[in-house]
């Protein structure tokens, strides 16, 4: 069966078909969030130098992750609607945004919560902190931005090259911990050496992972169906000609 | 008619700017005025032993330098937006990066050189002297058409937005974060005495970097303000 893609580059083809997947993503989010609580917080061995307290980073890493890898999905999108002008690629970059501040906090704030007991201290200036904390301004840029400008094309275009510009703290976060000598450790898990911790640690802090990437496509989803109603509302309405036409859309 | 070349629009820009801003002096001076106020503030604040006012003067100043520049970057372009000036530009037959280079340029030169220029004597105030000073000043040189750079990518976001004096904060001050520690990093490092090239090295890769990829960014920026 041959899928013609550029059909669901419409918005109003995308609806229903977005519609279609959230349930799937959030079962599947909702599943392997569980497992991997289980394993990180019940069945993981407790470390011999951080004690339990390390427990945080089952949901820490995954968060800083998903923080820097939303913000690059969310930069992406912009270039292809700056690049092809099409007006979904903008609406999944505004509804990115709000899903990866959220994750850049989570991270910031669990990371605190872990710091407390093994540093002693809540927040220290180190590299690695302060560029996460810069990212959750620039995300919090690129969504004030858009709602600053009225104008609905430019806002859209204005915040995308906002957050193509802000693409380049990227790799100094991910950097940073090389770049500088930081009181954050280095990474423990890299795609070509060995990780560096035990295989059930690693298995659960994966599981997390990708139950919070499922999680993120069933709400950035929700939201993408939220800002079409809301941008398209005279379209969609008009070419639903019957009662059972939008019984079905939803 | 000939066509102007590429140098002769940049220097016809330049030279637009410069003489409009000699035009009105008093705007050149507010921002200046700013920096060494700001700078007396923190003497006053936190108490004139030499030895504190030492260990905090190389991040004050940067900080207030950085600060001086974000409050000028609403004259780069939003004079020429109003007066529909900017909307003539972008028809000239030169690539836009090239005319937004000048303009910026021009800004620098009536904002971030009085800032370069005043630093020795701020630094002063501050009990820096000898090495460090220089190093403050070479810093502040490579440092603020960088700001000026990045800071134009911002101030032709918010064209006309409404908002915009604070909003240019907010999107600027993140990309500032670099700048502000590679160069006070070159001072502490200067009177630590292990010597500020590591980090005005750093600099310098900030400053090529934004020439390159920053006028790109902000005739972008133009282009979507004005569509």
């Amino acid at each position: 069966m041959k899928i013609n893609w550029s059909k669901y580059s419409a918005p109003l083809a995308f609806y229903p078909l977005a519609g279609k997947m959230i349930p799937w993503f959030g079962t599947v989010a909702a599943l392997t969030i569980a497992v991997g609580l289980y394993i990180g917080l019940l069945v993981a061995p407790t470390d011999f130098q951080q004690g339990e307290a390390y427990r945080i980073i089952f949901v820490h890493v995954p968060a800083a992750w998903m923080s820097m890898f939303l913000y690059v999905v969310m930069a992406g999108w912009a270039a292809v609607g700056l690049g092809l002008n099409a007006r979904l690629s903008f609406m999944m970059t505004q509804a990115i945004a709000p899903t990866g501040a959220m994750f850049t906090f989570l991270a910031l704030v669990t990371g605190a919560m872990w710091g407390k007991p093994t540093w002693g201290a809540w927040w220290v200036w180190d590299a690695r902190l302060t560029s996460e904390l810069i990212l959750l301004f620039q995300y919090a840029g690129v969504m004030l931005l858009r709602t600053s400008i009225d104008d609905q094309r430019r806002a859209d275009r204005a915040s995308g090259v906002c957050a193509l510009v802000g693409v380049v703290n990227i790799p100094i976060i991910y950097f940073s911990v090389q770049w500088w000598n930081t009181l954050h450790q280095g990474a423990s898990v890299s795609m070509t050496a060995a990780p560096k911790m035990a295989a059930i640690m690693l298995t659960g802090m994966l599981l997390m992972t990708f139950g919070f990437w499922m999680y993120s496509l069933a709400v950035i989803l929700s939201r993408v169906r939220c800002v079409i109603l809301e941008r398209e509302s005279v379209q969609f309405w008009s070419k639903l000609s019957s009662v059972a036409e939008v019984a079905e859309v939803r | 008619m000939t066509q102007p070349s590429l140098w002769e629009t940049l220097w016809g820009i330049i030279w637009r700017d410069l003489l409009l801003a000699m035009r009105r002096r008093s705007d050149v001076a507010i921002s200046v005025l700013f920096l060494v106020i700001v700078a007396s503030l923190f003497p006053l604040g936190v108490g004139p032993e030499p030895a504190v006012l030492r260990t905090i003067a190389a991040g004050v100043l940067w900080v207030a330098a950085l600060l001086a520049c974000l409050l000028s970057l609403g004259r780069v372009f939003t004079a020429d937006y109003l007066d529909g000036v900017l909307e003539q530009m972008l028809l000239i037959p030169q690539p836009l990066p090239v005319l937004v280079m000048g303009k910026v340029f021009a800004h620098w030169m009536v904002s971030g050189l009085p800032i370069v220029l005043l630093s020795p004597l701020l630094g002063l105030q501050f009990g820096l002297e000898g090495e460090v000073l220089g190093t403050l000043v070479l810093s502040l040189l490579l440092g603020t058409p960088t700001l000026s750079m990045i800071g134009s990518i911002g101030a032709a976001l918010v064209l006309g937005v409404r908002g915009s004096g604070l909003l240019v904060a907010l999107l600027v001050l993140p990309l500032y974060v670099p700048v502000l520690i590679f160069g006070a990093g070159a001072v502490t490092s200067s009177m630590a005495g292990v010597g500020g090239e590591a980090n005005l090295s750093l600099l310098g890769a900030c400053l090529v970097l934004s020439l390159f990829f920053a006028p790109w960014a902000t005739a972008a920026a133009l282009r979507i303000a004005l569509e």
